[in-house]
């Protein structure tokens, strides 16, 4: 085995955020706004970056598709332990359109080329909350997968991944190659040191287009409106479980 | 107390919102959102991440334990030790003995950041930094491979030792004497107002060796323990208090000759050069607990309301929040200018760094004194934030050379240019 795990990074809007709606309903406003790397790729780094110091993988590599400012995110994973980058390079446009399909076939493509043991993402992005990236990933690839991971363990040529799932906790083995996504309780994320932070500034990372990894751009979503949720309603007080039952019916709950 | 409660549900949301490691609860409100105060403004690249992780640290593991450590008068050890992991044990002391390397700028940046989380335990940080510094700057090469290590890692904890009961302001009159006998110094005098005094493992202390002034004076490393080396009671502050302030007590203290920093009657110019950084420093904790300060009022200010409507909307608070960015921006450029002048070496450099020390310290306590006003009655609350800000900083301008001492040194520099 290669001994090479690749961790997809995600920039996106910091958690601690009030995230506003643009005026003309065409999504959040992003500009000078403080963004940070998604927390679930946070877990994937560290989950990557443990293993390799467990000895169990040799390479680290980060990657992150996005304009210039993917870049800062790259950096955060070489400061916490990764070994190199990759920044696909996507912008304008493309990148308002960017989507988990597009960004699977992205991964797939280059864990291909780089011939990747394991393919570590975090579970979900907190900005689209999509949870699609990592199983698409694994399908393109057909690659087994092991996604909410909060436990992985390498035995053998085989990958162990306890689930967390609506009943509890599953437990999967799975070949490797394979894709895992992290959950929250997988690990806690490390803190770069400053040594870290300035070690990471040597460290390479390759710039690529889409096109070289033979990955077409075009959407086949179109984003029609962004809303507000809908302003929380001053509730009712009832008097008796008839009235509450009755009202139910009234505003058609019932 | 409606606004209050509303705060609290605002942070009970954001905490069921938030677990492990991101359960910010008040901390949240404290995370910088981008806006024309944001301190990574003209930074570079690698700044922006040292201030990340300098922030980070301060949300999750200092901003939840703030009031606690101050109310208990808690000596955060364990955390300053999580913090010293990360590199920020001795940041701008040589790789080469543990310390970090970088430069003033960073320090401040760091410091800044860090302040928003306590400024107590980050200004003792500070102080422990600027100890290790001071070492690693004057030490000959075995006292650098002997302290530096163990306080990068703060393995061992430093205090600064210059003031004494008869000698504040007028620190070059202190009597604290160091009489060599053999290949020892003995001590005798005492020190007041030292900062981890007791808890302290290294002790740099400025002592007497020579004649009177400050060309007789000598700086020579105490370790804890040494016989004759003793402790007043812990003193009880306005703020400040994780860390403990003492009285530092030396009878017939025998301190081997090795210990001495540099050579005999540079002791106070050592002392002098480590309080240029200093300043720049407890200016930097002052920085960011005004920052911290402008946050939570501004969240207060967007929540509260009176007279129907939100006091955002009253144009007085309006300009009042305006004045209060303004001058943290400025306060903020002239500590960065400062950092720059000290790393350059140039020749404003001292000047400059008793400018942003009189004028960071002295703004940004009025600003955080204006936020807890803002927030009316709930200011004056433990519940809240801004007054250990208010609390925290206030002794800032007194320390590390009093704001008054900063105005003789630019006066002096003013009136004695050819």
């Amino acid at each position: 085995m290669s001994g090479r795990v690749l961790v997809g990074v995600k920039r996106v809007i910091d958690y601690a955020v009030k995230i506003r709606v643009k005026p003309d309903k065409s999504g959040v406003v992003t500009d000078g706004v403080k963004h940070s790397m998604n927390p679930f790729c946070e877990i994937a780094v560290e989950e990557a970056v443990k293993l390799k110091e467990k000895k169990l993988i040799k390479e680290v590599v980060a990657v992150s598709c996005g304009p210039q400012q993917a870049q800062e995110t790259i950096r955060t994973a070489l400061a916490m332990g990764a070994d190199r980058g990759i920044h696909v390079e996507v912008s304008g446009k493309d990148y308002d359109n960017l989507g988990p399909l597009h960004v699977s076939k992205i991964m797939a493509a280059l864990a291909k080329k780089e011939e990747a043991q394991l393919v570590i993402l975090g579970k979900q992005a907190i900005d689209d909350d999509c949870n699609q990236t990592g199983q698409m990933t694994a399908a393109l690839l057909d690659w087994p997968q092991g996604t909410f991971a909060s436990e992985v363990t390498l035995e053998g040529g085989k990958v162990k991944v306890v689930r967390e799932i609506d009943g509890g906790l599953e437990t999967v083995k799975i070949n490797m190659p394979a894709v895992v996504t992290a959950d929250l309780r997988l690990n806690t994320p490390r803190y770069a040191t400053l040594p870290n932070i300035m070690k990471a500034k040597k460290k390479k990372i390759a710039n690529v287009k889409p096109s070289e990894l033979g990955v077409d751009l075009t959407s086949r979503l179109e984003v029609l409106r962004v809303d507000e949720p809908p302003q929380r309603q001053a509730g009712i007080k009832v008097e008796t479980v008839d009235d509450l039952v009755g009202k139910l019916r009234e505003t058609g709950s019932i | 107390m409606a606004a209050g409660g509303v705060l609290r549900v605002a942070r009970l949301t954001a905490n069921i919102c938030r677990r492990h490691r991101f359960f910010a609860g008040r901390s949240a409100q404290r995370r910088g959102v981008a806006s024309c105060i944001d301190p990574s403004h003209g930074l570079t690249d690698e700044q922006k991440e040292f201030q990340k992780v300098a922030f980070d640290f301060a949300a999750n593991e200092m901003a939840p334990h703030m009031a606690e450590w101050d109310q208990k008068e808690m000596f955060p050890v364990e955390t300053m030790r999580k913090a010293a992991q990360l590199g920020f044990g001795g940041i701008y002391v040589q790789p080469d003995v543990g310390g970090s390397g970088l430069s003033r700028l960073d320090t401040s940046v760091i410091f800044e950041a860090l302040s928003t989380g306590c400024v107590s335990t980050t200004a003792y940080i500070s102080i422990h930094n600027m100890c290790a510094w001071m070492i690693d700057s004057f030490g000959n090469e075995e006292q650098r491979q002997t302290f530096c290590p163990q306080l990068c890692s703060m393995e061992k904890f430093a205090s600064y030792c210059l003031t004494e009961p008869g000698s504040g302001s007028d620190a070059a009159s202190l009597l604290t004497s160091a009489q060599r006998q053999g290949d020892h110094y003995i001590l005798n005098g005492s020190k007041a107002f030292i900062s981890g005094g007791g808890e302290s493992d290294i002790y740099v202390v400025m002592c007497r060796t020579g004649a009177k002034g400050p060309k007789g004076i000598s700086c020579l490393l105490v370790e804890k323990g040494t016989p004759g080396l003793s402790f007043g009671k812990k003193e009880q502050k306005v703020g400040w208090n994780s860390q403990p302030t003492r009285a530092v007590i030396f009878e017939d203290c025998a301190v081997p000759a090795s210990n001495l920093l540099g050579v005999e009657g540079q002791g106070f110019t050592i002392a002098m050069k480590g309080l240029n950084g200093g300043r720049i420093n407890i200016a930097s904790c002052s920085l960011g607990a005004a920052h911290a300060s402008i946050q939570l009022t501004r969240d207060h200010l967007l929540v509260r309301k009176q007279f129907g409507e939100t006091l955002s909307n009253n144009q007085f608070l309006q300009f009042k929040l305006a004045e209060m960015a303004t001058d943290l921006v400025a306060s903020r450029l002239l500590v960065r200018q400062a950092a720059v002048a000290l790393q350059e070496e140039r020749a404003d450099a001292v000047q400059l760094c008793s400018m942003a020390k009189l004028f960071a310290t002295d703004h940004c306590f009025n600003i955080c004194n204006q936020a807890l006003q803002m927030h009316g009655g709930y200011g004056y609350l433990k519940d809240y934030a801004v007054q250990q800000f208010v609390r925290d900083i206030r002794v800032h301008q007194i320390l590390e050379g009093t704001n008054e001492v900063m105005r003789m040194i630019i006066s002096r520099s003013l009136l004695t240019e050819t």
